[in-house]
């Protein structure tokens, strides 16, 4: 490369390790119906992590206020259900905190619906929940969240399908490669093994990453449960990419 | 080395995100006075042919200039301009499409200093995608530039790369996507 070019592009930009494809579900995934037409059928290709790919969004803090992550006053009243402190961290997968970080979750109400016009599960509305927060990471790649648990909900997947309770959770990580879109679930769900959502995550060691634990640090006297969840997201290469 | 940790597990976004992810604002990351502004236009299609009304697409691209409003981005030459953050949301309608307000990107380096071809990056989620589909829209004046990028290079089916170049409309830019099937949109693994 000549020197030209070396003074534009600096030292070569060093990528994201690989997550190894088996941890996350296949996209074609049969027992979870909606994949059947949504899931392409070409090979993926091999796309090298450029600046494109180890740069992303960051959001500062002006993308949140403080209301932001305690689910349970964002209305007059106080919503009906078991109150709940959500909290972990978000890490790389060499354990470094991701610092300063969006954290976004959305969930059904105690009663298992969700605050969306679609949702026709016939049952009640809760005027005083929303059922969606974000916040930042803190220095150390904390998050803390204060809601509801929500209730378990039908859906049309097959005959008596039902959903174990669930937060949606999305996070970015420090770049484009890092992004993820994920559900946290609770200890112990009997639904667990009829749930195809969950099970499209084949490894039964990589489902239980999904699970949150019951934590009595984090649970509140008089006041509420404590569920920790911390997220993984990939961690860098030790050394800059090779030319493929 | 230090001790590894294996990496949460892609779950779907599911069909109920709207409420909780998406914001008035995010299809428009420059104002709709901005001079040299593009509207981009699409509808997301499933495997039938069929519009997919449930479905959210994320942008992620360098300003004008070329540079990435991250700290990663290391070239601090390249001006940068403080309220362009590069990043982009919106859902599809009931029709399956969606729609952004940017800027043209500038030139990025590829890996050995190479010119890339001015380009977004598109994370796509939706009902029914267990793990996030990842592609790049590139630009239909940008001939020259495209026929020299190296990740459109990297795809070898003509068909497959001509999926990755957006068709110029009226007075805006189509970028269909195709999840499966004919015309199946070119994907790739990041």
């Amino acid at each position: 490369m000549d020197t030209s070019t070396e003074s534009r592009t600096g030292s070569r930009p060093v990528g994201y390790r690989r997550d190894d494809l088996d941890v996350h579900p296949p996209y074609d995934s049969p027992a979870y119906r909606s994949t059947q037409y949504r899931h392409p059928t070409r090979p993926l290709i091999l796309l090298p992590h450029s600046l494109s790919e180890i740069t992303g969004p960051v959001f500062g803090h002006e993308a949140v206020q403080a209301s932001d992550r305690d689910l349970t006053h964002q209305h007059h009243g106080e919503p009906i259900g078991e109150r709940i402190v959500v909290s972990g961290r978000l890490l790389d997968g060499d354990g470094k905190p991701v610092r300063n970080s969006l954290v976004e979750i959305w969930q059904a109400n105690a009663a298992g619906r969700y605050a969306h016009g679609v949702d026709q599960h016939p049952a009640p509305l809760d005027p005083n929940f929303s059922g969606t927060g974000r916040c930042l990471t803190d220095d150390e790649g904390r998050y803390e969240f204060i809601t509801i648990k929500p209730g378990a909900y039908p859906w049309g997947n097959h005959t008596n399908a039902w959903r174990p309770a669930h937060i949606h959770f999305s996070v970015f990580g420090p770049a484009f490669a890092t992004r993820l879109v994920t559900q946290m679930y609770f200890p112990g769900d009997p639904l667990f093994d009829h749930d195809p959502i969950f099970q499209s995550v084949r490894d039964p060691r990589d489902r239980q990453r999904l699970v949150s634990s019951f934590d009595l640090g984090l649970t509140q006297p008089e006041w509420a449960l404590g569920y920790r969840f911390d997220i993984v997201v990939r961690g860098r290469e030790a050394t800059p990419l090779e030319e493929p | 080395m230090s001790a590894r940790l294996l990496p949460t597990p892609s779950q779907t976004v599911g069909p109920f995100f709207e409420f909780g992810l998406l914001r008035p604002a995010q299809p428009n990351l420059v104002p709709p006075e901005t001079p040299d502004s593009i509207r981009i236009e699409g509808t997301v299609f499933d495997g039938q042919g069929r519009p997919v009304p449930d479905a959210m697409l994320e942008i992620w691209q360098a300003s004008p200039s070329g540079r990435y409003a991250h700290p990663g981005d290391f070239r601090s030459d390249l001006p940068i301009d403080q309220h362009f953050s590069g990043f982009g949301r919106n859902g599809t309608d009931a029709g399956g499409g969606y729609w952004f307000r940017t800027v043209k990107p500038g030139i990025v380096p590829w890996l050995d200093g190479r010119p890339q071809a001015p380009h977004l990056n598109v994370s796509v989620f939706a009902r029914g995608l267990v793990h996030r589909l990842v592609t790049r829209m590139y630009f239909p004046d940008e001939a020259e530039a495209n026929a020299a990028d190296p990740v459109l290079a990297s795809v070898q089916d003509p068909r497959a790369r001509a999926t990755l170049i957006a068709v110029a409309g009226d007075g805006v830019l189509r970028f269909d996507l195709h999840l499966q099937g004919e015309g199946e949109t070119c994907f790739f693994q990041i």
